[in-house]
């Protein structure tokens, strides 16, 4: 295994603006290869936005803009040669309400695989398997592929998503408070699933919830209004912040 | 009491709001009682039209008797007496008048049902009510009502008519037909071309030859057909002879019991369904109003349905948002606005003298000054309808395109989809419903519109019908009959109302059937799709 690159995704003074409102405020931080980030915040402080640029899903927004950078493995996002399609097949993300199409299960796994213009039966199949076996899905639904996917549990359909986001491979996977619309078992379940995805991908989760941030993540940043507050190994943010601001939040004194 | 429990004092209103309650339910109920009155009308005067009424003998002071069925009982608001409408029928080539008369009850002695009366529907003069007396075959055979087998006689040489008649149609419309087809070609190739004149001209002789020999053929079942005679008794007392061959059906309505008139008037529905008009309309079947109006609601809706759509993708996928767009927007519904008449305008003078009149000029120029595109026909009509229910669709469409959540074109794009396939694969399909609405309320308002057909292809009465099995099938250029114009036609435009009328509450009955039933497959195929894409917002 070739050794892991620290400064995977590189966020270098980034700044972002949703027409008059500045979102994100100059915010650097680097982000290692096969690592869990948990991303935590009051709402609107900027956490989700950041990870929604990571994929370049905020181009869809009219009027915004940006200044700084971030560069994937050294590549910058906003490269002119960087399609922004063949991007996102590198980085795949799980929304915070789980959102299938209404297809079947098959068809919702290997949506990005039929868009890429991939039709090979055999290969297809397999990606099918595995990307539902590592969702841990699999034995759950394997005798009902071909039902709609609206037949699903919610923390199925969550599953089926992460299972619909990692079939193409992606070298990243961004999670967008994948678990608010769970109940606690389902919760622990896609829990259980983050720590066996970090293996093959690095992967970026913004959460409202702390007690999941210290189960999954490796390192922490603490977002307030915009400001990257502090940012370190899970243990140093949860046990011994620097910060006063993260501290209040940690312990629950301003959501 | 009050005062021992003190809460109770309080006065108590009653709650706001019920007054409003009953409003609405005032407004639904409106709405009901005109329906089911306007549908049970048309349902009630159209099917009466098909049920054999008992026909009675009327004895009048004057003197004479009158046969026919009362049609119509109501009060008379001059003599304040009741006065019947009769129809009497036998209309004749002498006495063309109407078949129909009002008669006073004042003027009335007494009415009987006599049992031998028998009732003939013909194939000109409407309806006969008669008495049978004898009848003389071709064969020599003669009958008189009283003998043994005359009725077998009588149903046994109308079967012969029948068979006639219709070698007689198909010698007329489908061979006499093709070798004028022929012998107008080789007229152009002449037209095109003056030196091959002189070899085509055999050709052109032999055809005429072919021509005349149909033609004597024809005359010759004809005469056959005038051959077999009924000799009939009118209530007056007068005889006349009628034509067996010109009798399409006969039936005894004073010895009918129920069931038999239930099957007579299951089979005169019938017949009114898949036959051509007859007598300027007035009688006969609507079978190519029916077809036409099939016909060019399928073509509308084929194209309104796709141009609707992709129109609306445009304005709500990919336009930017701005003034413009508000604009074509709000121009689109008001075009939902415009008197149909003007779009009717528009198609003549657009589809059918533009379009249609360069069409001919370079792929039928061998037909010209015969326009062939260049006037009215079933393509020009479709088109025009798909620009009236255009707004219709883009509406509906845009407002499902709309409705689909957010997160689902999310999750696409996050897959790597670009903007279309996310529209094609996502967003299409969970909109379908809501663009099948669409189509649905368009092809309502298409199929019951009359005033911009006129101008653009309608005809009282069409020769062929827009799709058969002569090559090349689909005549897209052909002008075709539609049950609305229909409707007008019959009940404004034809010589004899009062006869008449009963055809416009028949053919309105099948106007309304024929949208519902269209309607009803749009809607199966739209609750099919809400199925399959149903919580798609949740």
């Amino acid at each position: 295994m070739p050794a892991l690159n620290p400064a995977y995704i590189n966020v270098q003074d980034f700044n972002f603006w949703y027409g008059p409102k500045h979102a994100i405020k100059s915010v650097s931080m680097a982000i290692p290869e096969c690592q869990v980030t948990a991303f935590i915040g009051p709402s609107g402080c900027g956490k989700s936005t950041l990870l929604r640029n990571l994929n370049r899903m905020n181009d869809l927004v009219d009027g915004v803009r940006h200044s700084g950078d971030i560069t994937l493995n050294g590549t910058s996002l906003y490269d002119p040669s960087v399609e922004v399609i063949s991007l996102r097949k590198r980085v795949g993300m799980v929304f915070q309400k789980s959102n299938p199409f209404a297809k079947s299960i098959y068809e919702n796994v290997i949506f990005s695989l039929r868009v890429a213009g991939q039709n090979k039966k055999s290969e297809l199949d397999e990606v099918v398997e595995r990307s539902l076996a590592g969702a841990a899905l699999w034995d759950e639904v394997k005798d009902r592929l071909h039902e709609s996917a609206y037949g699903l549990s919610g923390g199925q359909m969550q599953r089926l998503c992460i299972a619909r986001a990692i079939a193409n491979r992606p070298q990243i996977l961004l999670m967008d408070e994948p678990c608010a619309a769970l109940d606690p078992i389902a919760t622990l379940k896609i829990e259980d699933l983050i720590q066996d995805l970090k293996k093959e991908f690095t992967i970026v989760i913004v959460t409202h919830n702390m007690h999941q941030a210290t189960r999954c993540a490796d390192r922490t940043a603490f977002f307030y209004l915009g400001e990257l507050v502090e940012y370190d190994t899970t243990g140093v943010i949860f046990n011994t912040p620097a910060q006063d601001r993260t501290e209040a939040y940690i312990r629950g004194l301003f959501s | 009491m009050a005062k021992d429990h003190p809460i109770l004092t309080y006065s108590v209103k009653p709650p706001k709001g019920e007054a409003q309650v009953w409003l609405t339910a005032m407004g639904l109920a409106i709405g009901i009682v005109m329906v089911v009155g306007l549908l049970g009308l048309i349902l009630k005067r159209g099917t009466d039209v098909f049920w054999p009424k008992r026909v009675v003998e009327i004895q009048l002071k004057e003197g004479g008797s009158l046969l026919g069925e009362i049609v119509l009982r109501q009060k008379n608001l001059k003599t304040g007496r009741e006065e019947w409408l009769v129809h009497s029928g036998n209309k004749s080539k002498d006495d063309p008048g109407s078949a129909y008369r009002y008669v006073d009850t004042g003027e009335v002695t007494g009415t009987t049902e006599p049992a031998g009366v028998m009732k003939a529907k013909r194939m000109e003069y409407g309806d006969a009510l008669f008495y049978p007396v004898n009848l003389t075959a071709r064969d020599g055979a003669s009958l008189r009502v009283s003998d043994a087998g005359f009725n077998e006689k009588l149903k046994a040489l109308m079967k012969t008519g029948e068979s006639e008649r219709r070698q007689v149609e198909k010698l007329e419309k489908v061979e006499i037909g093709r070798i004028n087809q022929k012998i107008q070609d080789l007229d152009n190739k002449i037209k095109v071309n003056p030196a091959s004149a002189e070899s085509l001209t055999a050709e052109k002789a032999s055809l005429q030859a072919e021509y005349e020999k149909l033609a004597a053929q024809a005359r010759g079942l004809h005469e056959a057909l005038g051959k077999d005679i009924l000799r009939c008794r009118l209530v007056g007392g007068e005889e006349r002879d009628q034509a067996i061959g010109e009798l399409i059906r006969i039936y005894e309505p004073n010895k009918l019991g129920f069931w038999s008139r239930l099957r007579t008037a299951i089979s005169q529905f019938w017949d009114f369904l898949s036959e051509d008009p007859r007598e300027a309309n007035t009688e006969g079947g609507i079978f190519p109003a029916i077809f036409g109006t099939f016909v060019m609601t399928i073509l509308m809706s084929a194209v309104v349905t796709p141009l609707g759509v992709i129109a609306a993708i445009y304005l709500r996928e990919y336009a930017r948002q701005g003034l413009l767009v508000q604009v074509v927007r709000i121009s689109v519904n008001n075009l939902a606005g415009v008197p149909s008449i003007v779009f009717g305008v528009f198609g003549l003078g657009f589809f059918v003298y533009t379009i249609g009149s360069h069409v001919d000029e370079w792929f039928f120029s061998d037909a010209l000054p015969t326009p062939t595109f260049g006037t009215g026909g079933i393509l020009w009509a479709s088109l025009t309808l798909a620009l009236l229910t255009l707004p219709v669709v883009i509406v509906a469409t845009e407002e499902a395109l709309a409705a689909v959540p957010r997160g689902v074109r999310e999750a696409a794009l996050a897959c790597g989809a670009s903007k279309w396939q996310t529209i094609q694969r996502v967003v299409l399909p969970a909109s379908a419903p809501g663009v099948l609405t669409g189509v649905i309320l368009a092809m309502a308002r298409g199929a019951g519109e009359v005033a911009p057909l006129m101008l653009v292809g309608v005809v009282k009465l069409a020769p062929a019908l827009p799709l058969d099995t002569q090559a090349p099938f689909i005549h897209a250029e052909r002008k075709f009959m539609h049950l609305g114009f229909h409707i007008f036609d019959v009940g404004f435009q034809s010589p004899d109302s009062l006869a008449a009328q009963p055809m416009v509450y028949a053919t309105t009955l099948l106007l309304i059937t024929l949208v519902v039933i269209m309607n009803l497959a749009a809607i199966l195929l739209r609750n099919k799709l809400r199925k399959k894409y149903a919580a798609g917002t949740f």
